[in-house]
């Protein structure tokens, strides 16, 4: 069964800053439950802002870092989710109920890329 | 979405929510097969009504009252068919009891129902394995008879007989509580350890692994674990699984050929499943399966074969063997006790299985015995172990890998000067990875 790697970005200056309301978090728990109880996903990890990040690129042979925030950056990679599923119409069907909870945070993109195995 | 290209959509929320609408239309009509037709039946409506009226917000609960609709039309017609028939002075016994109201708490208590049915062990092993597959693994009966090198006619009888052993049967469709429990989830966790096992050393055929049974297998744990979070020993088969399922791409080289624990490239075995086994390992119990895992995390730990804590592996056998005594495992903790111990300690442990007798028939006995022998450079012997145990292989890919064995022997005898010095490293990398099947 193939593994799917799911990217949510977002945009990191439009964020919401107040908590999520409780209809939200409600609805979250309720998508995290049924995720766990369908057995599909394999790994699931929400990122810290990349105010905390570094980026490292190699530049005449040598390595040189920036630290964040990447504002320059429309979206950020917000989170990621390891799931595994029989096709990809399947990954994109978690997809959906993932975006139909998350998508009350407007300009939430999620991208769904098959790992590539062996 | 409008259109045409909402049949695959359909199909594939279908595919997903398949055994819990079966589920929960076998709450209302008490009986499997009948709720997976009325199940098929929904997808017949979703394939007719969506193309027009556009896929609904949650098709998962369309399809789901669909179902369920059905179902207590169904059986109002029974009980309206019941009552006339009272009425003129008969009884039927099957009426089935009044639909219960629907709540949406009890979705996940009928998928637990619907797995502990299917388990049942009214059933035969091989017909609970189907019907698990079938109902919960979403297999078509083409794809379980691949699985299992059989024809599509027999595992299909398999499942309509499996259907009607149950209803004749009278299985209640509830999860089991009080003392009944323990052995009905046993028995649940046996079949989903028997798919994996399946997959994980084929029992016969050309193919050392089928790895689509292992991820039906494993999911299926997955979802056990979800359903049931407070029993240890769903923890600690889901455990043992992911462990096992971690190395399987290391199982087997280029051509097909059996690579021995030892011979494995861990540096591919996967690290996100050992690491979920052993998050798993650490809610699991002291029941066989978590022991296993336990082993499991044993060899997972270790990052060079030279590392394995063979004497933390002896014991937990010996926990084993306490708690589930078996020829098989007793011949698996002779293996980790000659790892400990030496090979004369593992040999003593393999005679005296040898001659109870009990695993006569077993390749694994001979095969682990020639090992032992060779260490201990007694090659001639050693060579007619591993030829008996090719001759009782039904795996192509083992037998090869014995007959192998035999043959470097053959051509290479060790030294005598082998045969009272300690073995030299070199001779301690040749092990057997022995997959416990008690």
């Amino acid at each position: 069964m193939p593994r799917f790697l799911s990217i949510a970005y977002h945009d990191e200056n439009n964020r919401p800053t107040a908590p999520p309301s409780p209809e939200l978090q409600q609805k979250m728990g309720e998508l995290f439950e049924e995720i766990t109880k369908a057995g599909v996903v394999l790994d699931m990890a929400e990122l810290t802002p990349t105010s905390q990040a570094t980026r490292g690129s190699l530049v005449d042979g040598k390595v040189q870092y920036t630290d964040g925030p990447f504002t320059e950056a429309k979206e950020v990679v917000g989170g990621y989710t390891v799931i595994q599923a029989k096709d990809k119409a399947e990954a994109l069907e978690w997809m959906k109920r993932f975006l139909e909870v998350q998508g009350q945070y407007d300009g939430t993109t999620v991208e769904v890329r098959e790992i590539l195995e062996g | 979405m409008t259109g045409t290209d909402t049949a695959p959509t359909i199909e594939t929320v279908f595919r997903i929510e398949a055994a819990r609408i079966i589920a929960g239309v076998t709450r209302v009509v008490r009986d499997i097969g009948i709720a997976e037709e009325l199940a098929q039946d929904a997808l017949v409506a979703a394939l007719e009504q969506w193309p027009r009226s556009g896929v609904p917000d949650k098709p998962g609960a369309w399809l789901m009252a669909t179902a369920k609709h059905r179902a207590i039309d169904l059986v109002r017609r029974k009980e309206t068919y019941a009552r006339k028939l009272a009425e003129v002075g008969r009884t039927l016994e099957d009426v089935p009891p009044p639909p219960e109201p629907g709540d949406p708490e009890d979705i996940d208590d009928d998928l637990l129902r619907l797995i502990f049915t299917s388990c049942h062990p009214v059933l035969s092993t091989q017909a609970r394995i189907a019907l698990t597959l079938r109902l919960l693994g979403g297999l078509t009966t083409e794809e379980i008879a691949r699985a299992y090198l059989s024809s599509e006619p027999t595992v299909a009888q398999r499942i309509v007989r499996a259907k009607r052993t149950l209803a004749k049967a009278g299985v209640p469709f509830e999860v089991p509580y009080g003392e009944d429990r323990g052995a009905r989830l046993s028995s649940v966790l046996e079949v989903i350890y028997l798919i994996f096992n399946e997959g994980y050393s084929a029992t016969s055929g050309e193919n050392l692994v089928r790895p689509v049974l292992c991820e039906d297998a494993l999911r299926l744990a997955r979802v056990l674990q979800g359903l049931m979070p407070d029993e240890p020993e769903v923890h600690g088969l889901a455990a043992l699984l992911e462990f096992q399922g971690s190395r399987l791409p290391t199982r087997t080289g280029p051509d097909g050929e059996l690579v021995l624990l030892a011979d494995q490239d861990r540096s591919k075995w996967d690290r996100l499943l050992i690491r979920r086994g052993m998050a798993a390992l650490r809610r699991a119990g002291v029941g066989e399966y978590s022991l296993q895992a336990a082993i499991a995390a044993c060899h997972a730990r270790a990052n060079r074969y030279a590392d394995t804590d063979w004497t933390m592996i002896a014991s937990l056998y010996e926990r084993l063997m306490a708690l589930t005594p078996s020829p098989v495992v007793e011949l698996n903790r002779a293996v980790a006790v000659a790892m400990a111990y030496g090979p004369q300690a593992g040999l003593e442990i393999v005679d005296a299985l040898a001659e109870l007798g009990s695993l006569s028939d077993y390749h694994l006995l001979p095969s682990v015995r020639g090992d032992l022998l060779e260490r201990l450079g007694r090659t001639a012997e050693a060579r007619a172990e591993f030829e008996r145990a090719a001759a009782l292989t039904g795996n192509a890919r083992e037998r090869d890998l014995l007959l192998a064995r035999a043959e470097r022997i053959r051509k290479l005898p060790l030294p005598p000067m082998f045969v009272l010095s300690p073995l030299p490293n070199r001779f301690r990398r040749r092990r057997f990875e022995v997959q416990p099947r008690c």
